[in-house]
């Protein structure tokens, strides 16, 4: 087409040369991996050969009280876990990041660094860290709060059923707090000394300045961090794997999709993995990420207003 | 000075890599193993012992953590990456992979003939033709108590359940020790240690499991529910916080000495002697009226297989035929105290505890633990589901009747008992 359009124009092979390492590199390590999970999932072991069994597996998945309880508590688990990250995380950063903005801080810059290092923490290290600091027996925690007087207050947090999955919830939030922060932090240096000014002049300072002149322009910096969450939680495995174990309880209390994923694929102990469940286990996951994003790319950043400057 | 420095690097690294060539052609065994507390005693007992025997064989032990074993080791196998002499796992988790061609038959084996049929039940096909691993240990399950705590306050070691009670009763009025070192954090000591240690006194150990298996009984029968019943009493000894207490936490609490009795099982004796300061005995779990037939949990825990995809098929039966033998027997049985060897040539073991654990082989009648054999193959996997509930009950969340309904229903979800 191109070509007999206009046909002076040598064919444009830069274009693919200059695409095709990113093309090529996503493909071997994103894409194929992705249809292969896809394709597993439509299989079945009989008779110790896979056959095409179509969507029997989903079948089984929804269909099976012995599977689906197990899926849609995972499910309402994650979900939890995404709200807590959403009502603690978000607005704890916005705040942080409002903070840090603010020209009269001193050590802005320790402070910076200080909220942002546990990101960079593996997570096998934070699990195991505040495991210990939860410890009944040795932590921290119970002695802090024996100090205060307030050891009554204690609890095995991360053995209770009612405590636990919100425990790790905040644990997690204490790990990423960082990066809605500076995410946030970039979107506020970004905002032009004019506007600032100009609010001024109009007599919009302190806190009207920031809910009127601030928030509405990092909105977008905010929906981002929203949907990174939104992936995150819903990827999530290492932490309660670290913290809880594979069969994340008690009484499967925190266990998320990754985890049931987990046993599911892996097996655990004397239970005999099931690549095939656990691929479709794997593409559920897959969907309701796309789901997420897809609401979020066509319903909600659609409608953000951008500001030139 | 530079030069000379730099000659003798260069006659350094010309001898090393002539080492290097030289053990180029040895025939290097890599064992995959759960068991990594046992390192440093493959390594500098049982490895070298064979290796003296054995020149041009090198023998290494890469074990990986207890809990992720099963999945590393199937991904492994699956990409052709594992090691040549693979530990097994007792009853299906082996058996699956010799089904799967993973693991070669060794019936044939030179050294097998040292094994009674019991001893090799755990790795045996279901008709009972092919064996894959070579019985290495069992382990046996019991209380583990504190010597000097209970001589310090009085108590006799219990031989009945109300004496058993009776002993935590003072321990926990007396308060310098936790009564029973035990948390349901990581669920799986609530389980082992607490259900399937107490539990073979009330189903009447083979008995009750055979049952099971044909389908006569069901876990929502008393003598199953019993067991739970009482895992639900033990609540009020355990320590503070005992929901988030995890199995290295009761460990080390054990040790430290400052809790009185540890439910446990003979694999914590080595552990247990290196890092304890007080003396140590060990009861079977109490029967209900003195003189009543006693039953433990006698498990066949390891073996050893080898992968059928082995390059080193050869060197790898030579190791295992010389782990059939009565000196490994020997060399493992006390290094290890706690496991016990399976072979059939009596050992002689130093360690008192152990020897204190081995003697109720002649007064108990031993069985394995309930969930293993067959009837853990589908879903949902009544071991995890076992673990889960027993968990359950200690905490107080579920009554015991209502986690052996749970664990009969998922069951009959898949099992139907051969009529």
């Amino acid at each position: 087409m191109a070509a007999t359009a206009s046909p002076k124009k040598p064919f444009r092979w830069h274009i693919l040369v200059f695409l095709a390492p990113a093309v090529l590199v996503y493909t071997a390590i994103m894409i194929l991996p992705l249809a292969g999970t896809l394709q597993l999932s439509l299989f079945r072991n009989i008779e110790r050969s896979q056959t095409f069994v179509g969507l029997q597996n989903f079948r089984t998945l929804f269909g099976d009280p012995n599977w689906s309880a197990g899926f849609w508590n995972a499910l309402r688990n994650n979900v939890w876990f995404f709200i807590v990250h959403m009502l603690v995380q978000n607005p704890i950063g916005i705040l942080l990041a409002a903070l840090l903005s603010s020209p009269r801080l001193r050590f802005s810059t320790f402070y910076r660094t200080a909220i942002f290092v546990p990101t960079v923490l593996s997570f096998v290290v934070v699990g195991f860290a505040w495991k210990l600091i939860l410890s009944p027996l040795w932590g921290v925690a119970p002695n802090l709060l024996d100090l205060i007087g307030l050891k009554s207050l204690f609890t095995p947090w991360l053995g209770k059923e009612a405590y636990a999955l919100t425990t790790l919830a905040l644990i997690s939030v204490w790990q990423f707090v960082g990066i809605p922060m500076m995410l946030i932090y970039a979107a506020l240096l970004s905002i032009p000394d004019e506007v600032i000014e100009a609010a001024e002049c109009d007599g919009v300072t302190g806190w009207s300045q920031f809910w009127k002149i601030k928030l509405p322009l990092i909105l977008p910096a905010i929906g981002i961090i929203s949907v990174l969450t939104f992936v995150g939680n819903f990827n999530a495995f290492d932490l309660i794997y670290s913290a809880q174990g594979a069969l994340a309880g008690p009484n499967y209390s925190t266990d998320i999709l990754g985890t049931f994923l987990y046993r599911a694929f892996f097996g655990f102990q004397l239970q005999v993995g099931n690549p095939n469940m656990g691929a479709a286990i794997a593409t559920m996951m897959f969907l309701i990420i796309l789901a997420g994003v897809c609401i979020y790319l066509f319903l909600i950043q659609t409608r953000l207003r951008r500001y030139q400057f | 000075m530079k030069t000379k420095l730099f000659t003798a690097l260069l006659l350094g690294s010309s001898v090393l890599g002539a080492a290097g060539t030289a053990h180029a052609q040895d025939v290097t065994l890599n064992i995959e193993s759960w068991r990594n507390d046992d390192l440093a005693i493959w390594q500098e007992k049982l490895i070298p012992a064979f290796e003296a025997k054995n020149p041009g064989i090198k023998v290494v032990f890469s074990p990986s953590a207890p809990t992720e074993y099963d999945a590393a080791l199937g991904a492994k196998l699956q990409a052709g990456s594992a090691g040549d002499l693979i530990t097994c796992r007792p009853f299906d988790k082996s058996l699956d992979l010799y089904n799967k061609k993973n693991l070669a038959d060794l019936t044939t084996l030179p050294g097998m003939e040292n094994f009674s049929d019991v001893a090799k039940a755990a790795w045996t096909t279901d008709d009972g033709k092919a064996n894959f691993c070579v019985p290495m240990a069992s382990v046996i399950h019991g209380f583990i108590y504190n010597k000097d705590a209970f001589d310090k306050l009085g108590i006799k070691v219990p031989q009945t359940r109300d004496e058993f009670f009776a002993a935590l009763d003072k321990i926990k009025a007396d308060g310098t020790y936790v009564p029973m070192a035990m948390g349901t954090k990581d669920l799986w000591e609530a389980a082992t240690m607490g259900y399937q240690n107490i539990g073979p006194n009330y189903w009447k150990g083979e008995e009750g499991r055979l049952a099971l298996i044909k389908g006569e009984q069901k876990l929502t029968d008393a003598d199953w529910v019993a067991p739970y019943a009482e895992l639900a009493k033990w609540k009020p000894y355990l320590g503070d916080g005992f929901e988030a207490q995890t199995y290295p936490d009761s460990q080390n609490l054990f040790t430290l000495g400052r809790a009185a009795i540890y439910p446990s099982g003979s694999w914590e004796i080595s552990v247990f002697n290196t890092q304890a300061q007080f003396k140590m005995g060990a009861f079977p779990p109490p029967v209900e009226k003195a003189g009543d037939t006693c039953y433990i949990s006698d498990h066949n825990d390891i073996g050893m297989g080898l992968n059928a995809a082995s390059k080193n098929a050869d060197a790898a039966k030579k190791f295992l035929t010389w782990v059939a033998s009565p000196e490994f027997a020997t060399i493992y049985a006390n290094a290890l105290p706690g496991f016990f060897s399976l072979n059939s040539s009596p050992v002689k073991m130093e360690d008192p505890l152990a020897q204190e654990f081995v003697s109720w082989r002649e007064k108990c009648k031993p069985t394995i633990r309930s969930t293993y054999q067959i009837l853990s193959r589908g879903t949902p996997n009544l071991e995890n589901e076992t673990w889960v509930e027993s968990a359950n009950v200690i905490n107080g969340t579920d009554t015991p009747e209502a986690a052996a309904k749970k664990l009969q229903d998922g069951l009959d979800a898949w099992y139907k008992p051969a009529k």
